[in-house]
């Protein structure tokens, strides 16, 4: 009798493990509906694996998704294990490319380009995104901020909501006479570390920048979805997160007055300042220099890139990294990017994209 | 198995002196040599865990600029290395004690309770939810306490400043009560909580009915009975049990780490936000640190580990100290 008990509780335990087991996959974004009738891929098989950027990792997902739909033969394993880890996956030949939210450093690159056997490694901007100033401020509908009060905020030399240097750029807004609940990221992001490159380009904030937020002062809460939520359920707040993060939790976000009055933080703005991007490279490695301080665009803004071997990659990850970036880079690809929170890379920048992505061999 | 025993002929000439008369049985030499083999592959994990963090520690360490044990700035990876965990150890030990100063007695109480006040029924059912309690995994406690606690938390805090604001550790001058050292602490408390009452229990349960009985024989009342034969038979469990917790709190990760506003900062002052701790820090650092970063974190991780062993040394020295109260398992 005991026996039997013992034996049902087990069984209960372990159909409840297996339960959630089955809810741990994962819950990614997972928008199908624009993958259909790719007739522009050219297919490769085979299967293939990368790693790196978390930033990218919905963009990523989107492609795959759609890739593999039209071309059932090819298999792609992005893992999202950050960007130091997906570079150093690359190195040692684990992975065919990585996804990473900075260029190859320069003591990185001798040894990625050793990594490919008779070419160099270059890295290729493939997915823009936006980060939203997003407030939580009652009656507060529209909400203009500069680089020196942001940097104010976010270095809590500015406390109050009413501080006069936010109301003269909020002429008949009625601002509340409350403290401002700062959150920025407490765990290391490419979003701080492109947030505070905003305020380092004007020359607003003193600290070095960098994946780890310094200033102190503030509240720091894990995970863009973490900010994203404390922004929400806190009175008078104010944070940085993504774009998709700032659509997902309905927040409303700041628009930036970088010196050509106020921009909205929308994926076409942002997508002007990447456009306006300069090359920092030679040939087909596309390091970019962003003008955050100067653009008529949205500023704040990061891109990430796909780093791999421009010659050099072995026989089945040449064929299927080609085909898949080849895709990505594509009008399609990117046209994909603006549904699910991402910013294309458009104009001239982009034909040279797809210039080095065609000359992977 | 079979293969490492030798046959039974040749055992018995092997036989120590002092086991006379009786041979010794191939079981006996296999579940010595498994048992010893146990003992000393748990000195040997140890020992290559602390060679690993060493090894892996080293490189941050001849980088680093800064005083390692006095600094609480945590940039690695900046040009040149600059970092050190006065920060970390001071977060990671006040949340700890607030931990254990909010869990000892009410886990105490709540064993005492169970073993010595409530029927048998009663008892063992909230023995049984206590011991429930420890077996929810730890995200789920940060993100109740995140979600559900720290709004809770918030109009005690505000009357603790109001009213004991003179005390410097209440006080609060950014007028902000969220996510700080002292909600962690709480959470934690709650976590450690099980771990202490279940191990007072136990102790509580075997203290000899005959102290007890020659307690109340003398007239002592229930308190003076706890007071006079429970206490000072249980003594060294009660302490074991607060240890095992606050092995537990020293170590707590991703709890932490979700509920902590991180920073560098040493600030007494622990209703305001701030904090970080050395298990906190590795969680949120890891995943995008740099070579000297992840080194660094390996460094943090092995004052962690010397704290701990440190702490539970500590602990059997009182154990031992106090053997001849102890009981059945001295």
């Amino acid at each position: 009798m005991k026996l039997t008990r013992t034996g049902g509780l087990v069984a209960v335990a372990l159909t409840g493990t297996l339960a959630l087991a089955a809810c741990g996959s994962d819950g990614g974004t997972t928008d199908n509906g624009s993958s259909t009738g790719n007739a522009n891929i050219s297919c490769a098989s085979g299967s293939l694996k990368a790693s790196g950027s978390s930033a990218q990792k919905n963009a990523i997902a989107e492609w795959v998704n759609a890739y593999q739909a039209a071309c059932p033969d090819a298999t792609i394993d992005y893992q999202a294990n950050g960007s130091g880890a997906g570079v150093t996956d690359f190195i040692n030949k684990q992975t065919a490319f990585a996804g990473s939210d900075s260029a190859l450093k320069e003591e990185e690159q001798p040894k990625a380009d050793a990594r490919c056997a008779s070419g160099p490694a270059i890295n290729i901007p493939m997915v823009g995104g936006s980060i939203n100033v997003v407030y939580n401020v009652e009656g507060v509908d529209k909400l203009i901020l500069d680089a020196p009060t942001l940097a104010g905020i976010f270095d809590s030399t500015i406390t109050k909501w009413n501080d006069p240097k936010i109301a003269a750029l909020n002429a008949g807004v009625t601002l509340p006479d409350t403290s401002i609940a700062q959150f920025h990221r407490s765990d290391e992001s490419g979003t701080t570390d492109n947030f505070t490159k905003y305020l380092i380009a004007k020359e607003v904030w003193d600290f070095e920048g960098g994946k780890a937020w310094e200033a102190k002062g503030g509240q720091g809460a894990k995970g863009s979805d973490g900010v994203a939520n404390a922004v929400k359920s806190t009175p008078n707040s104010i944070g940085y997160v993504e774009l998709s993060f700032a659509e997902d939790a309905g927040l409303s976000s700041a628009w930036i007055d970088n010196g050509n009055g106020p921009i909205e933080a929308t994926s076409a703005n942002a997508a002007t300042t990447i456009a306006s991007a300069t090359v920092d490279g030679t040939g087909n490695n596309l390091p970019l220099k962003i003008d955050r301080a100067g653009t008529t665009g949205y500023p704040i803004v990061l891109v990430t890139y796909e780093i791999t071997c421009e010659k050099g990659l072995s026989g089945s990850d040449l064929e299927l990294t080609k085909s898949f970036l080849t895709y990505t880079a594509s009008n399609d690809g990117q046209a994909a990017l603006t549904d699910i929170g991402y910013v294309p890379i458009t104009g001239d920048l982009l034909t040279k994209v797809q210039t080095a992505v065609s000359s992977i061999s | 198995m079979s293969t490492t025993v030798e046959p039974p002929g040749s055992a018995a000439p092997d036989a120590p002196a002092a086991i006379k008369g009786a041979a010794v049985r191939r079981g006996d030499r296999v579940f010595l040599g498994l048992s010893r083999g146990a003992g000393v592959l748990i000195l040997v994990i140890m020992a290559a865990i602390a060679a690993f963090l060493v090894w892996k520690a080293v490189p941050s360490l001849q980088a680093n600029t800064a005083n390692f044990f006095t600094t609480s700035e945590w940039t690695p990876d900046a040009d040149p290395a600059y970092f050190g965990i006065a920060a970390l150890a001071f977060g990671t030990l006040m949340t700890a004690v607030i931990a254990m100063v909010l869990a000892v007695p009410v886990g105490i109480g709540i064993a005492l309770f169970i073993a010595h006040y409530a029927n048998r029924r009663l008892g063992s059912a909230l023995g049984f939810i206590t011991d429930l309690l420890a077996a929810v995994p730890s995200i789920i406690f940060g993100m109740w306490g995140l979600e559900f606690l720290m709004p809770q938390m918030q109009g005690f805090l505000q009357w603790l400043t109001t009213y004991f604001g003179w005390i410097p550790l209440f006080q609060n001058d950014l007028g902000i009560w969220t996510r700080s050292i002292m909600i962690a602490g709480t959470v934690l408390a709650i976590m450690v909580l099980p771990t202490v009452s279940a191990i007072s229990r136990e102790v509580f349960v075997q203290v000899p009915r005959e102290h007890i009985e020659a307690a109340l024989a003398l007239g002592a009342t229930r308190w003076e009975m706890v007071r006079m034969a429970i206490f000072p038979f249980a003594k060294p469990g009660m302490i074991s049990a607060s240890m095992l917790g606050l092995g537990r709190a020293l170590g707590e990760t991703i709890a932490v780490a979700l509920i902590l506003s991180a920073n560098y900062v040493i600030n007494w002052q622990i209703t305001e936000p701030g904090g970080n701790t050395f298990a906190a820090n590795i969680a949120l650092r890891w995943n995008e640190a740099g070579p000297i970063g992840l080194s660094a974190l390996v460094a943090s991780g092995l004052v962690l580990f010397v704290i701990t062993l440190a702490v539970n040394m500590a602990a059997r020295l009182i154990i031992a100290r106090r053997a001849e109260f102890s009981g059945a398992n001295g």
